[in-house]
């Protein structure tokens, strides 16, 4: 047969068929490529609302005078808790547990987050006291302004350990 | 012309010893009969289900309250899809503690893990979509996992997501996975899994070492069509029973502000979520589960010493150290489950150690020690060939996983703290 011509020619040199071939392999490949690449890319879009609005993000929580010292509040609207220490600095707290991301509530009487899921749990500056957790709450930045705080939802701060440097004070520190 | 119809899917003749109900119990053909209930069923729930966090609840209540059978038809689709999942789980056991994935069965072997997988992903696809607080913090759970996988973890949960959080893009994409991109995978892959099964020469059996092979051949019409109707006529009557009397659950509406206590991930999940209580994130959900895979992959390219295909749990020896296996991992389990729940782990003990080691490297090179032990013993008392050895560490593993999914499941209360099953309920 011609096939078997064919092959037996090929063996000894490299003929324009099998160049050709290797030509529209390498094609056929490269067109895989681009139809898997735009797939993923088509399906990698940024949804609408994934980006909040500038003013959506920033969220007034209110005088500080509505918060006394050792307090955990809820900000239903913006997902976190604003936590003052006993030393009267301000932390606003993710609301998501850094394990699974369940919703993490306040226990007012242990004084800690428990997670209802896995049973982590964190003291009132978002430190694992127990794992699995395994590593803080995550933290949003705090701004103070004319006594006033603001919370920025749009940046999520994550951190391997509780430092006294991400809790916000007013400037005139109250003894 | 019915009966060229049948002949196309089955051979003329088979092996009268195939048909002993106690060589397959049916497992495969049970899992069909599924596989079409399921089709069916969620076909007609298509046409009412609506795929928004808005609505989709709703739309299940209606179906359930509103829809003449459409409670009926709800709680087949649910209890087939829970029954398939036990029943594909149960014709993985049977094929390998018969042999059946020994070569030229290997490459089958691997599709059918591939249709385990889809399994999987179609049960846990369709957990979401009623959108009440269990589905909806069962997926927030099982997408958080993914997290910890190196490098592509990131990618994979925003690609599941559809977004940072479960929420409208997720349910879209989760509706889509399991109404067509998963349906049309299954609908390639079974074929493939049944022509192989023909080209194998039908299922594992053992070699007939005297006399000739055609003494036990009998013909496939009535004899092997008439067991897997009765099978099937059976398994459907079940699912029937079971519909009409218990309800297909439906809790509140998602709520994506309050965890529910304890949230749970779906039972066939518990498993990974118990070893999640124990060890870092890392190694729960990434090394152990690659290193399970693997084991998986190449358990028909390994080679074995004899042929023991069709006969289950190779031999006495065999079934002995797999009992021996099932036992010691059962007891090291529970040690496990129990110890950790009332000794400090050991992040607290070993401050100032990153939690990867302290929580992740030390209890796996636990693990790895006990697993040491588990093979020395078996091998100094049995002495196994390489047949048993291998079935007697699939038995080991596999009987870890199920001890842990069952505490999960029936053991694990408020906080995810051990309790007895009786108290659980309420």
């Amino acid at each position: 047969m011609a096939d078997t011509d064919n092959k037996e020619k090929s063996n000894l040199q490299p003929s324009r068929r099998s160049f050709l071939n290797t030509i529209w392999a390498a094609l056929g490949i490269l067109a895989a490529l681009e139809l898997i690449f735009m797939v993923f890319t088509y399906l990698g879009r940024k949804k609408p609302g994934a980006q909040k609005e500038q003013s959506e993000r920033l969220i007034d929580a209110g005088i500080i005078d509505k918060y006394p010292v050792g307090s955990v509040t809820a900000n239903i609207m913006g997902k976190f808790y604003l936590c003052r220490m006993e030393d009267g600095g301000f932390i606003a707290l993710s609301s998501k547990c850094t394990h699974l991301g369940c919703t993490v509530p306040w226990d007012d009487k242990g004084k800690r987050f428990i997670c209802p899921c896995h049973g982590s749990s964190f003291d009132i500056s978002g430190a694992v006291i127990s794992s699995p957790a395994p590593r803080p709450l995550d933290m949003y930045p705090v701004h103070i302004e004319n006594n006033t705080i603001i919370v920025d939802t749009g940046k999520l701060l994550k951190r391997n350990e509780f430092l006294k440097t991400q809790l916000v004070y007013t400037k005139k520190v109250s003894k | 012309m019915n009966k060229s119809l049948i002949l196309h899917f089955r051979p003329k003749m088979v092996d009268a010893r195939a048909l002993r109900f106690s060589m397959t119990f049916g497992l495969g053909g049970m899992a069909l009969v599924l596989v079409f209930i399921l089709f069916f069923t969620g076909l007609l729930l298509k046409f009412y289900y609506l795929p928004f966090p808005e609505k989709a609840h709703d739309s299940i209540l209606y179906i359930r309250n509103s829809v003449l059978f459409g409670a009926f038809i709800r709680n087949i689709h649910f209890w087939s899809a829970n029954f398939l999942i036990v029943i594909t789980f149960l014709h993985f056991l049977r094929v390998f503690f018969t042999s059946a994935f020994h070569q030229p069965r290997g490459v089958n072997w691997i599709i059918g893990l591939g249709l385990l997988i889809i399994v999987l992903s179609f049960n846990f696809t369709g957990y979401l979509l009623p959108w009440d607080q269990l589905s909806f913090w069962a997926v927030t759970i099982c997408t958080g996992m993914l997290e910890y996988i190196p490098l592509t973890g990131k990618w994979l949960q925003s690609m599941t997501r559809g977004g940072l959080e479960v929420g409208a893009p997720t349910l879209s994409i989760f509706f889509a996975a399991h109404t067509a991109l998963l349906p049309g995978a299954m609908i390639i892959l079974l074929p493939f899994h049944f022509w192989r099964v023909r080209k194998a020469g039908g299922i594992a059996l053992s070699e007939i070492i005297d006399g000739d092979k055609e003494k036990y051949r009998v013909k496939a019409i009535p004899y092997l069509l008439l067991r897997e109707v009765v099978t099937a006529l059976v398994l459907i009557a079940l699912i029937l029973i079971l519909s009409i009397i218990f309800d297909a659950p439906t809790g509140d509406k998602a709520n994506p502000g309050l965890s529910p206590n304890p949230s749970k991930a779906p039972w066939y999940f518990m498993g990974f979520q118990e070893i999640l209580l124990h060890i870092h994130p890392f190694f729960a959900v990434c090394i152990i589960p690659v290193i399970i895979l693997i084991f998986l992959l190449v358990l028909p390219f390994i080679k074995y010493v004899s042929n023991s295909k069709g006969v289950w749990f190779i031999s006495g020896r065999g079934k002995k150290s797999a009992f021996f296996s099932f036992i010691l991992a059962l007891v090291l389990s529970i040690i496990v489950v129990i110890t950790d729940e009332f000794i400090p782990d050991f992040s607290a003990m070993l401050p100032g150690i990153p939690m990867l080691v302290s929580n992740g490297l030390i209890p796996c090179f636990i693990m790895a020690l006990a697993f040491a032990i588990f093979y020395f013993l078996l091998n100094k008392i049995y002495r196994p060939d390489r047949n048993e050895n291998v079935q007697a560490v699939f038995v080991f593993i596999f009987s870890v996983f199920i001890t842990f999914m069952i505490t999960g499941i029936w053991f694990r209360g408020s906080s995810m703290k051990l309790v007895w099953p009786w108290l659980l309920a309420g």
